[in-house]
């Protein structure tokens, strides 16, 4: 038996694997205390190795891991457990996003992430939907509705929020404004997947990818040239890649 | 080791009389001590020889500065620099002092940043700053700087600084034609009537050649130690190799030389005996880019922190510095400079167009210093760097080298992403 744990900025996920199945699963908010929100999680399982990846792993390698993995590596063997032969996996977190190519065997070849700002992070989407009244949960299904997109300029969070305040003063809808900051969020998605070069089959993976309106914006974007797909618990992927890293 | 606590020397009185803010810069000194304990004393199976080399670092703003003042006190020049296309060669002929004043600093940014523009090269900014805020006894003891027309963002803040410390221009071509060259070498002649000029008389073809020679063997052993360092396991940590190869810019030539074979003569006892600062298993990896001024260990701490081994610096503090010496047959004066302007048009800087000879020269390294990948390093707003980045992306992948750029200043605000990225790294050079 092999535990993965996924220490995010904003939750903690749990996976837990037993003879190649996964045979257990949690997520939880970090809450302020997220060492102990973890300790929380494991208590119900008896003796496993331990694998932890996220922000938070180098700290649960201090406390209750007993090794470590980037999220780089451990989407991608997640990637690669539902989706045998993806080479191309894209993952928005709460603070940064990546495109990760993988070789023929699924090990990673290379890969692209998000420099210093949170522009084109879960972060990103966060803020944006509190500024204009929405929940996360309905922000993509809300963005989805309109028809008409308005431009947002701003590259960075801060200068993007006032952006987005200006707008709603001069009485642009909310849900066009919304449509906007998703499609800031996939240019940059899909400059990085240029950058970097992609297979016809994208595996989106992370918290964001249960926004119905990224998936969407971006497989247009892409058009035929590949096929976006989604594993059914897309924000679980790390910590399953982690929890099959250590079963390995 | 451990018993003394690490602390860089203080010499309020001299500082005072170099027209320093003292207070400040007294805070900058115990804070450098600080790093540099945690960062270079930790570390495990340091060389011995290490320990002159840590004695540099604790008489940086003292015991260095003294010397510096002597000599200038018996009328030799004291120069600053900014760039390893400035023949130090000239200055050392004619008796003087060389110094590198590249700033590697983020805590003399915020006084540039009250003149220079927020989005430019951090390099140039903490130099800047450095001179700005009085915090740096180097600046404040050079009898004048010279600088270059490399990059823009150089080029244009030499007009500024000229404001605070008087400041000369070498034009350095853009291309590599004869018609550069023959520009170039008049440049360099320029420069040597400036150097001559302060102390007073002509500098002799005898005392270029010894300077010539001198230089050369300071550049030498550098090639000797990235030599040891090619062998598996490391000998020599890879944040003691550059502390070294930032040391040549301020320390006084032939005791540098000397100290850097005495640590060679070290390392080679120990790749004898197989011995290293890291297993055989931790990835190899060489920097690739632009300089890392002191006290920049940046990059270098995340990755050796994260289990790697860094074997070489492809950059000006590295072997961009080193890698080519001068002919020494020259005789006449005029055949020793043109010999001169040779060596350093051989220099690669990315400033240059077409440079293509950098990527070759990045291959090559990376074979003969047995890397698994390369880390290219641009600091932000440096656009040759940054561009010609692509076409060393592109060799790499060309020849299947793992691979990983990074762009960043010197905050520390990108720390985290950059540890993820630089595992991930290191996962694929593993896996
Ligand atoms: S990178 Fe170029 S401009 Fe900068 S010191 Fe080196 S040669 Fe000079
Ligand atoms: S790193 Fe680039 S931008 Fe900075 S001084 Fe050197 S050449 Fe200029």
């Amino acid at each position: 038996m092999a535990i993965g744990i996924d220490l995010g900025s904003r939750t903690i996920k749990l996976a837990v694997i037993r003879d190649g199945e996964i045979v257990d699963q949690q997520l939880t908010e970090s809450g302020f205390d997220p060492y102990s929100q973890a300790r929380e999680m494991l208590k119900r399982y008896g003796a496993a190795k331990i694998v932890a990846t996220g922000y938070g792993r180098h700290l649960a390698h201090e406390h209750f891991a007993d090794e470590v993995i980037t999220e780089i590596k451990a989407h991608a063997l997640g990637a690669r457990y539902f989706f045998p032969f993806c080479r191309t996996v894209v993952d928005i977190g709460g603070q940064d996003s990546k495109v990760i190519g993988l070789d023929k065997k699924g090990r990673v070849s290379n890969f692209q992430m998000n420099d210093k700002c949170a522009a084109g992070t879960g972060r990103f989407l966060e803020i944006m939907a509190a500024s204009l009244g929405f929940s996360l949960n309905d922000f993509g299904a809300a963005a989805l509705k309109s028809k008409t997109e308005v431009m947002i300029n701003s590259m960075c969070t801060v200068f993007a929020e006032s952006e987005v305040i200006s707008m709603k003063n001069r009485g642009i809808p909310t849900v066009d404004i919304a449509r906007g900051v998703h499609h800031s969020v996939v240019n940059r998605l899909a400059a990085m997947l240029e950058r970097l070069g992609y297979d016809e089959e994208i595996v989106f993976s992370g918290g964001v990818a249960r926004n119905p309106c990224i998936g969407h914006m971006l497989q247009k974007c892409l058009g035929e040239r590949a096929r976006i797909i989604s594993p059914p618990d897309p924000d679980l992927m790390g910590a399953i890649g982690a929890a099959l890293h250590g079963s390995r | 080791m451990n018993s003394k606590k690490f602390e860089v020397a203080a010499y309020p009185k001299m500082w005072e009389g170099l027209g320093m803010d003292v207070a400040r810069f007294d805070k900058a000194r115990q804070m450098l001590g600080e790093v540099y304990d945690k960062l270079f004393l930790s570390q495990t199976e340091r060389p011995r020889k290490m320990a002159y080399f840590d004695a540099m670092i604790a008489e940086i703003f003292g015991g260095r500065i003294k010397e510096i003042l002597a000599v200038k006190k018996s009328a030799k020049p004291v120069v600053g620099t900014f760039c390893v296309y400035i023949p130090e060669e000239i200055v050392v002929a004619a008796g003087g002092v060389c110094i590198g004043l590249c700033g590697g600093s983020p805590g003399s940014i915020p006084d540039a940043e009250k003149i220079l523009p927020r989005n430019i090269c951090p390099m140039v900014k903490s130099a800047y700053g450095f001179k700005a805020g009085r915090i740096c006894p180097y600046f404040q003891v050079v009898d004048f700087v010279y600088g270059e027309t490399t990059c823009d963002a150089k080029k244009k803040t030499w007009e500024l600084l000229d404001r605070l410390v008087p400041t000369h221009v070498m034009e350095i071509p853009q291309m590599k034609r004869a018609r550069d060259r023959a520009l170039w070498l008049e440049e360099v002649k320029d420069f040597k009537a400036k150097v001559e000029d302060i102390c007073g008389s002509e500098i002799s073809e005898d005392n270029l050649a010894g300077a010539i020679r001198l230089i050369n063997r300071k550049r030498l052993a550098l090639q000797r130690l990235t030599k040891l360092r090619a062998n598996i396991p490391a000998p020599i940590s890879g944040k003691d190799a550059l502390l070294i190869e930032q040391i040549a810019f301020y320390d006084e030539p032939e005791r540098f030389a000397a100290k850097v074979n005495e640590l060679c003569d070290e390392l080679a006892e120990r790749v004898e005996a197989g011995r290293g600062v890291a297993g055989p298993e931790s990835p190899r990896i060489m920097v690739s880019g632009t300089p890392m001024a002191l006290p920049n260990w940046k990059i270098h701490n995340l990755l050796e922190s994260a289990g790697a081994v860094v074997v070489n610096e492809e950059s000006c503090i590295g072997t961009r510095y080193f890698k080519d010496v001068i002919d020494e047959n020259g005789g006449s004066m005029a055949e020793q400079l043109a010999n001169l302007t040779d060596r350093y048009m051989r220099i690669d800087c990315s400033c240059f167009t077409p440079n293509d000879e950098r990527v070759e020269q990045v291959l090559r390294e990376y074979r003969q210093s047995k890397a698994q990948g390369i880390l290219h390093y641009s600091l932000q707003f440096c656009h040759t760097y940054n561009i010609e980045e692509i076409k060393i992306r592109e060799a790499c992948e060309r020849e299947a080298i793992p691979y990983l750029s990074i762009e960043t200043d010197y905050s520390a605000e990108d720390t985290g992403q950059l540890q993820t990225r630089i595992e991930a790294f290191l996962e694929q050079i593993g896996d």
